[in-house]
């Protein structure tokens, strides 16, 4: 069993590795490698896109810095239905469109526009940084052990909108609902970042290492 | 609901704590990593290691640190302390750091916050500022450790770099670091009302009250302490339960 995080030199990488490690260490899930290489996403059992940064800069690095990168990716978790964990921005790219300075198309598997976090309350600040409760809004096997109160770290200015609420998983309220969860078939992505969220984060990637969709 | 954050601060001189912190149940009371576990365990919001020797010899030191605690430790970390181009940020960002501060570097040359910024998100860039109040109702920016005055206005240059990119503010008042005599509240409330971002309060809680000042009176979405919790006055959970009896909302401990 492989999982590889994608690297395209955005984020906090290592962390998210030493987590993933962990957690399969525990679950007995096999390696976990970080890698850009298209060959390795080839022939990855479950896939993971981290991502920090603005929508447009990391979907070009994925599409256009690593020659066979996204096709490799495309193939593996459309056509091959591996199991894909998007975090934060990597989980904004499953939209159908980014709104963060230009339009721009994303990996459309949930169908939806990123968009600026705007709070109903002026006085609160964006982005939205630190922990905040998880309103649990539809069971899925991502989320078990996982409860609506539970924290989770969340750092982000734009946020998903989601235009099917059946791929709405869990959400928070920061001044409105925001999205914190999606999923629909194989594919699921976190707006928090579950290696930083300590035993609710760690829950969810033990419980993705371990999915079978 | 958004938590209000706790963030105990580790001031790191040569890969070692420098001021001790009064836990039991610790091997190596110098390293920042068994502290960092501790703090960890005790259910503080993120951490920060501050470089404060931070010479350039030095970084190796901190990368290493980075990393270590990145392996044990599945909450925010934010690395401060010499961090002066792109390339540290990105250093220390691979070895294990969540966010990374800018301090002296912002104010000589506030582009390389832009920067840093564009490349890695602005999430990920805290701009530390250290003022003192040089009039009332005026403070004004000092770098290298609170050593050298800059002439710049502390409210003005906090808006400047928000504007270009800074995802946070870590904002330290050089009259009350040390003193335990609470935070500088107007100087934090000029500084939260002034930006988009959010701030975090730093320098002279004594009490347990103080932090809760640092929200209610300073705007502050962050506060972050040394002493009182390294010297095992005050427990992360108790600071949290006294904020929450205050009304302010907590994550539990």
């Amino acid at each position: 069993m492989l999982t590889v995080l994608i690297d395209y030199e955005s984020g906090n990488l290592h962390s998210a590795e030493k987590a993933f490690q962990r957690m399969a260490r525990e679950t007995g899930a096999g390696e976990v490698l970080v890698s850009s290489r298209p060959e390795d996403v080839a022939r990855a059992d479950r896939i993971v896109l981290p991502g920090d940064g603005a929508f447009p800069a990391c979907r070009a690095a994925l599409m256009h810095d690593r020659a066979g990168l996204h096709e490799a990716l495309l193939d593996a978790v459309e056509v091959r239905a591996r199991p894909f964990l998007g975090i934060c921005v990597g989980m904004q790219l499953m939209a159908t469109l980014g709104r963060e300075y230009e339009d721009t198309p994303g990996l459309g598997w949930i169908s939806g526009e990123v968009v600026r976090i705007q709070p109903g309350n002026a006085a609160m600040k964006v982005p939205h940084m630190g922990w905040n409760d998880l309103v649990i809004d539809r069971p899925h096997p991502v989320l078990d052990g996982l409860s609506t109160g539970d924290h989770a770290y969340f750092v982000h200015s734009y946020q998903m909108r989601v235009t099917d609420p059946a791929e709405l998983l869990a959400h928070c309220d920061y001044g409105g609902d925001v999205t914190a969860v999606v999923g629909t078939d194989n594919k699921v992505g976190a707006q928090f970042h579950p290696e930083k969220s300590q035993s609710a984060g760690l829950r969810l990637i033990a419980n993705f290492l371990t999915w079978t969709p | 609901m958004l938590k209000t954050r706790i963030i105990p601060c580790l001031d790191v001189a040569d890969g070692r704590v420098v001021k001790g912190v009064n836990f039991l149940d610790l091997r190596d009371a110098g390293d920042p990593v068994e502290q960092a576990r501790v703090y960890d365990a005790a259910g503080a919001d993120e951490l920060c290691f501050l470089d404060i020797h931070a010479t350039h010899e030095n970084r190796g030191t901190m990368y290493d640190l980075a990393r270590r605690t990145a392996e044990h430790c599945f909450m925010p970390l934010t690395v401060g302390g010499g961090v002066r181009t792109v390339d540290d940020v990105r250093a220390l960002l691979l070895a294990g750091a969540d966010k990374v501060s800018f301090n002296s570097a912002a104010v000589a040359n506030p582009d390389v916050v832009a920067e840093a910024a564009n490349r890695f998100g602005a999430q990920c860039i805290v701009v530390a500022i250290d003022a003192k109040t040089v009039a009332p109702g005026k403070w004004e920016i000092f770098t290298h450790g609170g050593r050298k005055p800059t002439g710049i206005d502390a409210v003005d240059f906090a808006r400047m770099v928000a504007a270009k990119g800074a995802g946070e503010i870590l904002l330290t008042s050089m009259d009350r670091d040390g003193t335990k005599a609470g935070f500088n509240l107007p100087l934090t409330r000029a500084i939260s009302d002034a930006v988009p971002v959010p701030v975090i309060a730093s320098g002279g809680v004594g009490t347990l009250d103080h932090l809760v000042e640092g929200v209610t009176e300073g705007g502050a979405s962050a506060v972050l302490a040394a002493s009182i919790f390294h010297f095992g006055e005050y427990t992360i959970a108790e600071a949290k339960a006294h904020m929450a009896a205050a009304g302010i909302p907590m994550r539990p401990a």
